[in-house]
């Protein structure tokens, strides 16, 4: 609380922004993958629509944060809290650019019809990141940095399978050269949805540092071996 | 002891006192007043003057506000008023079935009954309710309540973790000056599920059913024409047709029992089930199919029941499925090691079940998605060995149901452990 109580509805007024903006980002997702795995045109323009929406809203953050910054002189968790929500709107709105960028394969994609099985792996990592964004936008709310634990757990995962899905796609390939610009829209999109589980670890680090003013412990596993995947080619 | 209780005692009747007098502040002053008034046109002492004074004062302080005639009487009327006037909103909330939240007008939740912290886990008073239910719908409808617009309304929520669940909101506020606004949610899950159920049953069916039934139409076009007297093909293709029958009445098996699993609605299981006792129960089912299969099984029970809370046909088909995929699957190595073993204390606490095989062992890059649907290791092994690709989806799927873990840890050539571990 404090003594002027219009300094308590800006704070208020940030966070609500960035619930809202996590609101619409997991839609996005949600939404993007349901395009492409449904092969659903009409739902793709729609995320593209959206992500204008996000946007916007990371500019209206921004803009208040530094408002409130030069206004009030916050210090401490006030000053975290105000400079979280810049960081978490900004990996937000990539979470949104990420999610355009795969409505907008969902429609290249479209052109040539694939078998289902392409899209299962895809499905299922996007159930991961969504899952992983989903945790760390409700910690936000409750604050309950206890439960920020199996974060690092579930990106771990997320990176496994990606790195499976990648070895995947690349068989695809080379078993018929016409798969080869479908399967290469649908690794852009793994990678995609690998990058949003990224961007959800990095609010949960900065959701802890406001809460705590501590970092997370800084054991971080990078699983993602794809760099280092080649498929033996056999005559 | 008693010292404590007296000095306690002394210090709440102080604490009265001072109410009662800061209360008759006003009355107090202005009898002192008076009393002061007369004293100063009447010649008297000053005993005359503070007696009085005293008297006031100490009256203030010592004699009770309301009588106790006026108790008696508020508590009778209070037993007229009838049992809905007497009805505190907490209890009629722990009363509704769905879950149910109440929230103030700055946002913050004042009170989530207990289906809504079953369902929500993390609706702690205190927290803002724009913060937890972030759906672009749910943000509008909250603040349309806010901003004072008193008419119902309701809008979809779907929340997809751990378990996909789909709900309709509808929201009011509470009476008028009340300040207080409510959210009810109505489980429409099963609706929904039966739709999704439908397609993806078709979806996944019509996929999964191709391949036998493309093999089947081959041979019968095949029993027509060139193998139609060739009693010796005739057997082999009928025998082959026979297996493939048997594959798609399995698979549509499987996929039935997902099915169930998807449409029965969340509830958090709260029968308790004595593990060692049901895993046993899966060996002794499976001793048959292991004999077959060359492979002993060789267990590490330990003789004390362990309890759990969870649901025992599904852990049962777990356990079967792990094991029976152990058997077939790792029947090279020749033994497969089931053990059951606490685990804890503090979070971890709980109970392990590892079933391990010493088969080829799974690749690396295998291991993270064995468990979505149709995946497969090897097409080939997988259609020899019967399987339809859903076993371990069905495993998954028991266990986040049951807040419970799997971990698979393998080596080529070495075999494969999958680690079950329930919360205790």
């Amino acid at each position: 609380m404090h003594i002027v109580s219009a300094y308590d509805e800006d704070l208020k007024f940030l966070a609500g922004r960035v619930a809202a903006m996590g609101g619409m980002a997991e839609r996005m997702i949600e939404n993007s993958i349901s395009a492409l795995v449904h092969n659903d045109a009409p739902m793709a323009q729609k995320v593209i629509a959206a992500d204008e929406q996000l946007d916007a809203a990371q500019r209206e953050i921004d803009e208040r944060a530094l408002a409130v910054i030069a206004r009030r002189q916050p210090l401490a968790d006030d000053l975290r809290e105000i400079i979280g929500s810049i960081r978490i709107s900004t990996d937000l709105e990539r979470v949104g650019d990420l999610g355009k960028n795969i409505a907008k394969r969902a429609i290249s994609v479209a052109m040539s019809r694939q078998p289902v099985k392409l899209f299962r792996g895809l499905q299922s990592l996007s159930e991961l990141a969504s899952a992983q964004l989903k945790d760390v936008l409700d910690v936000y709310a409750s604050r309950e940095v206890g439960r920020l634990g199996s974060v690092r757990d579930r990106d771990y995962e997320i990176d496994a399978v990606y790195t499976s899905l990648f070895r995947e796609l690349l068989t695809y390939m080379m078993e018929d050269p016409r798969n080869i610009t479908s399967c290469t829209h649908l690794l852009f999109c793994a990678k995609n949805i690998e990058r949003m589980g990224d961007h959800a670890t990095n609010i949960a680090e900065t959701i802890y540092y406001v809460v705590t003013a501590e970092q997370l412990p800084a054991e971080r596993p990078k699983q993602d071996r794809s760099h280092d995947v080649t498929v033996e080619v056999d005559d | 002891m008693s010292e404590t209780d007296t000095t306690e005692r002394t210090r709440s009747a102080l604490a009265l006192y001072a109410t009662r007098l800061s209360e008759a502040r006003w009355v107090v002053a202005v009898a002192v007043a008076a009393i002061l008034f007369v004293a100063a046109f009447s010649d008297v002492s000053w005993a005359h003057i503070v007696i009085p004074v005293l008297g006031v004062v100490g009256a203030a302080a010592l004699v009770p506000r309301t009588s106790r005639m006026r108790r008696r009487r508020e508590a009778k009327a209070q037993a007229l008023l009838g049992p809905l006037e007497r009805l505190s909103a907490m209890r009629l909330a722990a009363a509704v079935p769905d879950p149910l939240i109440l929230f103030d007008q700055t946002g913050r939740i004042a009170h989530a009954n207990q289906p809504a912290q079953t369902a929500f886990g993390s609706v702690a008073p205190g927290v803002d309710v724009q913060l937890r239910f972030r759906s672009p719908e749910m943000q509008e409808l909250v603040r349309a309540l806010l901003s004072g617009n008193d008419r119902p309304a309701g809008v979809d929520y779907a929340e997809r973790v751990p378990v996909e669940r789909h709900y309709r909101v509808s929201a009011s506020s509470v009476g008028a000056g009340s300040g207080l606004y409510v959210l009810v949610f109505k489980d429409q899950s099963e609706l929904r599920r039966v739709d999704r159920m439908r397609a993806d049953f078709i979806a996944n069916a019509s996929h999964e059913l191709r391949t036998p039934l493309a093999s089947i139409s081959g041979f019968i076009e095949t029993l027509r024409g060139p193998a139609r007297d060739d009693p010796k093909a005739r057997d082999r293709f009928l025998e082959i047709m026979n297996n493939q029958t048997g594959r798609m009445a399995r698979l549509i098996d499987d996929l039935l029992s997902l099915s169930r699993l998807e449409m029965k609605s969340f509830v958090n299981p709260d029968e308790r089930v004595d593990i060692c006792l049901l895993v046993g129960g899966v060996i002794d089912s499976l001793n048959q199919l292991a004999r077959d299969a060359g492979v002993e099984i060789v267990r590490d029970i330990p003789a004390e029941p362990i309890e759990v809370p969870g649901s025992r046909d599904e852990l049962i088909q777990v356990f079967e499925n792990l094991l029976e995929n152990a058997c077939k699957y790792g029947a090279s190595g020749g033994k497969v090691e089931i053990s059951v073993e606490r685990s804890g204390p503090g979070p971890e606490a709980g109970v392990d079940v590892t079933v391990r095989d010493f088969g080829p062992g799974i690749p690396d890059e295998h291991i993270p998605r064995i468990t979505e649907r149709f995946y497969r290791v090897d097409v080939e092994e997988s259609r020899t060995q019967k399987g339809t690709g859903l076993g371990l989806a069905i495993v998954k799927h028991i266990l986040s149901r049951h807040n419970a873990r799997l971990t698979i840890r393998s080596r080529i050539g070495e075999g494969a452990a999958f680690t079950v571990h329930l919360p205790g």
